[in-house]
């Protein structure tokens, strides 16, 4: 396949950036998404070009580290991470738009890298169980029920990679945050610290300048890992929950 | 023969740490031995940790919560993205939940055995004995492993093992699993007990007056190249399967921090110690950047076979049940397809050897799940291993339901890595070396779903316990100057290394050098290795090497964001790495686990193990690039599970 890119390159934060047009010829319909952005960087550094610069690392879908928007899509045409799109989801003789995510809570750090690291803060204000250690009790000690197991699992799923605020016309982060809340709250585990846990949670992502959710769906659309879109009804529900039990103390 | 193979054998070593008497009371007495840090102490003391997978994410939090200052690093975006998280079938811990003969010793022996007699038993005992307290703490942290509808824990059989030990979330555990340790983690950084640093690459180890104080670390955004000191350093950093290219490590995977400390008197034990995955999507072309595997939870209900004729090519569909050959049924008729992943992956590449390989290049067999679809109906296959299916689908094209899925060996984990004692300190005072970075507890061969169990046994409770010892003798006096000339040598070491790779401006990108590497140890020191092979690669490394630091182009500068130059720095030590995996793999002449060496197999094809000659673990101290290092071994007692050959027939 013959396919014309048109890349986004930026040299840094501070740079202004603007789309490059590359020509790539020889790509095979088995490569995924990023074997054929390995094909155009080969061919620049041997041209002394500076390479395109993307994150990546597991290639199969489960770190959460790629993260471009294809031809306007968060992680392009199929409901998958970027690594595990592939080739045969074009055609031959087809432009590409290759962007980083687009978000004033996700600065680009350099061409289609983008700092994430308003994710890691929203977990650190609660997204977690108090549980150091050496403290736990027996397992089996308390059953929990197949059907809350598997919610939780449903919603423990998330691989952090941003494409719900990419995709979201407000940049809202509403998605990734409640997922989180989702599946601590509805476990025994997590109920001494639910009330705090999604208010302190929410209260990081507003600080981080992600929007508001008017409820779009884009990001449930997007999501590689199927998260869906009741999850923020839920985060909701347990803020509202939280908010009147804080005002009646 | 090359003068890099003349090498010396020094003294042999001993485990200092370990405890005598009843294997079972080893680790109670070692905790009791150990002394202690007087809590209002501990913020004193600052212990460095080097990656944030299941070991050193576990290790982060609970060194933390113990009350020391820790600094972290890790070279992803997040603490939530390293390697571990890819990790599929599960986690094995001895709670007999299901009543079905599982013990404590009973994990111990298989992991004994299944390692090929090539590990430490207390560290085995150890390992086994902690496993049932990670499943509660794990619990606790609200990882949501599959329940039954009882609400208690469900658990499966996995790999070679006759019991239902390991217990699972789906095909993801390993996510699971990392993301209850990175929350722990978290929930410390924001108490601002652990100073992170993501997007930092730790370039080598500072080693001032015996110990090991700190590390020399880029901040991959700036390029800035910066020095940390600490009491203590953790190295958590994973194995080095990505010397062969082709790997199912995660692509920045690297081996940079094991060998740089290796370079500054750490030993490196058993390098030629890799496990070989039998169940991974084979490659479709030369532009494959990884390797897939997928779960060997797939061998419980799929059956593999190839075709009995050479070069037969009729799609799956058209050759009938006589001419097919269920190799692993009819080798090994009482495991079948559940032998362990070493007996798997060799038996495929015989197969493919003799020419009845499937697919694309003749290199893959079909793993065929029509028998379990007929039994169990098409739901009950899709609910198991649903995802799995989806998985292949999408990276194949192809429907695993309708036609047999492909599989292929391919490069996993490895089991060598930097040697630790009881404590799990490496030969260098100070710097300790956890998970897949060190050596010690699965010898010869990894049994399924038991690194997850090993990094989090380190990280959550082995590391805390023993790091408290070293401390607690070795107390925070003064801080290390940055002027001291170990520091400034270290520096400079670094800050040189990088110029060359960006001012030699050649004509080969540094993935064509890996590539060729990885291509040269997968056909020389990989599967099945023998002694003319590995005189070539030991011949052809050097030159290798010699045409890198000739040819190798980086663009773009040190100052700033720079791929290219974080990989071809990697290179560099994979190019010193691959040399001595030879090197440890020629010297071993027996076959033991995932060490196949062609000269000692029994007439049937079946691994020679030489216990007499090799019950040792090698441990290799480096001398200097290219030149012969120096061979101590560290006799190996097996006083409770007695060696004898594996049989899985």
């Amino acid at each position: 396949m013959k396919l014309t890119l048109r890349v986004w390159r930026q040299k840094n934060a501070d740079a202004d950036g603007a789309m490059s047009t590359y020509e790539v010829d020889g790509i095979s319909p088995d490569m995924s998404f990023l074997e054929m952005l390995d094909t155009l960087n080969e061919e620049l550094i041997l041209k002394g070009e500076d390479p395109v610069a993307f994150d990546h690392d597991c290639r199969e879908g489960i770190c959460g580290a790629c993260s471009l928007v294809i031809n306007g899509d968060a992680h392009g045409p199929e409901r998958t991470t970027t690594c595990q799109l592939h080739m045969r989801s074009f055609s031959d003789g087809d432009t590409i738009d290759v962007e980083p995510w687009r978000a004033s809570a996700f600065p680009v750090v350099k061409d289609l890298v983008v700092d994430r690291s308003a994710f890691d803060r929203i977990i650190q204000a609660g997204g977690y169980v108090t549980a150091p250690t050496g403290s736990a009790p027996e397992a089996h000690a308390t059953p929990v029920p197949k059907p809350d197991a598997d919610l939780a699992f449903e919603h423990a799923e998330c691989i952090g990679c941003g494409a719900c605020v990419a995709a979201c016309p407000n940049g809202a982060a509403m998605l990734f945050t409640s997922a989180k809340i989702n599946h601590l709250n509805v476990l025994p585990q997590g109920a001494p610290e639910r009330e705090t846990r999604v208010l302190d949670m929410v209260a990081q992502m507003d600080e981080e300048g992600f929007g508001g959710c008017t409820l779009a769906g884009e990001c449930a659309t997007a999501c590689p890992k199927g998260i869906p879109l009741t999850s923020i009804t839920g985060m909701n529900k347990e803020w509202l929950r939280a908010t009147r039990k804080a005002g009646k103390r | 023969m090359t003068s890099y193979a003349d090498y010396r054998t020094g003294g042999r070593i001993a485990d200092t740490k370990a405890p005598a008497g009843p294997i079972h009371e080893r680790w109670d007495k070692r905790r009791f031995e150990a002394k202690l840090v007087n809590p209002a102490n501990r913020r004193k003391q600052t212990v460095i940790v080097v990656g944030t997978g299941l070991a050193g994410g576990s290790a982060g939090a609970t060194l933390a919560e113990q009350g020391y200052r820790v600094v972290q690093f890790c070279y992803q975006d997040s603490p939530r993205r390293a390697h571990s998280i890819a990790a599929q079938g599960g986690i094995n811990a001895a709670k007999n939940y299901r009543n079905d003969g599982d013990s404590i010793h009973r994990l111990f022996y298989d992991t004994v055995k299944g390692g090929d007699f090539r590990s430490r038993e207390s560290n085995v005992h150890r390992l086994a004995e902690i496993s049932v307290e990670i499943i509660d703490q794990c619990v606790a942290q609200g990882v949501p492993f599959a329940r039954e509808y009882g609400g208690l824990l469900d658990t499966r059989s996995f790999g070679g093992v006759q019991v239902s030990r390991t217990f699972y979330a789906r095909g993801q555990t390993g996510q699971q699993l990392l993301l209850g340790a990175y929350q722990a983690l978290s929930r410390q950084i924001a108490a601002g007990n652990v100073e992170m640093h993501p997007r930092t690459e730790m370039l080598d180890l500072i080693v001032v007056d015996g110990r090991a104080r700190g590390i020399v670390a880029r901040d991959l955004v700036t390029g800035k190249i910066d020095t940390y000191f600490a009491d203590a350093v953790v190295l958590a950093t994973g194995g080095y399967g990505n010397v062969f290219y082709l790997s199912t490590n995660a692509m920045n995977s690297n081996a940079t921090a094991v060998w740089r400390a290796h370079r500054r008197g750490a030993y490196f034990a058993n390098p030629c110690f890799t496990q070989i995955h039998p169940t991974c999507i084979p490659r479709t072309g030369d532009h494959q950047s990884k390797l897939t595997l997928m779960s060997e939870s797939l061998r419980n209900d799929g059956r593999i076979w190839v075709p009995k004729a050479k070069g037969d090519t009729r799609p799956p569909a058209q050759i009938p049940e006589d001419e097919r050959d269920y190799y692993l049924e009819r080798i090994y008729p009482s495991f079948g397809n559940l032998v362990p992943r070493d007996i798997a992956s060799r038996a495929a590449k015989n197969v493919c050897d003799e020419g009845r390989g499937v697919g694309p290049g003749g290199q893959g067999v079909y793993l065929d799940f029509a028998d379990a679809i007929e039994r169990m109906g098409r739901g009950a296959v899709e609910a198991k291993y649903g995802n799995l299916f989806d998985m292949y689908q999408r990276i194949t094209d192809e429907d695993p339901y309708r036609v047999p899925m492909r599989i292929y060996p391919a490069v996993h984990y490895t089991m060598g890595g930097l040697w630790v004692d009881y404590d799990l300190q490496t030969t260098i005072p100070g710097l300790f070396a956890i998970g897949e970075a060190n050596f010690s507890d699965h010898g010869a061969n990894r049994l399924g779903a038991s690194a997850l169990m090993q990094g989090l046994a380190d990280g959550y409770f082995v590391l805390p316990a023993t790091v408290n010892d070293y401390l607690a003798r070795n107390p925070h006096k003064d801080e290390v100057d940055s002027g001291h000339p170990a520091v400034q040598e270290v520096l400079a070491e670094t800050e040189d290394r990088l110029n060359l790779l960006l001012s030699v401006d050649g004509d080969r990108t540094p993935d064509s050098f890996h590539r060729e590497l990885g291509e040269l140890m997968w056909e020389f020191c990989g599967m099945a290795r023998n002694e003319t092979g590995l005189h070539k690669a030991l011949e052809r490394i050097p030159q290798i090497r010699e045409e890198f630091w000739r040819r190798i182009k980086v663009p773009g500068t040190g100052e700033e964001l720079n791929q290219s130059l974080e990989k071809a720095n990697r290179i560099v030590d994979y190019l010193e790495l691959a040399e001595l995996m030879c090197l440890d793999a020629l010297h071993r002449t027996e076959s033991c686990g995932g060490h196949f060496r062609e000269e000692s197999q029994s007439p049937e094809g079946e691994a020679e193990r030489k216990d007499q000659e090799f019950g040792y673990a090698a441990a290799w101290e480096f001398t200097g690039t290219g030149t012969a290092p120096t061979l101590h071994k560290e006799d190996l007692v097996f006083e409770y599970v007695h060696p004898t050959q594996r049989s899985y027939a």
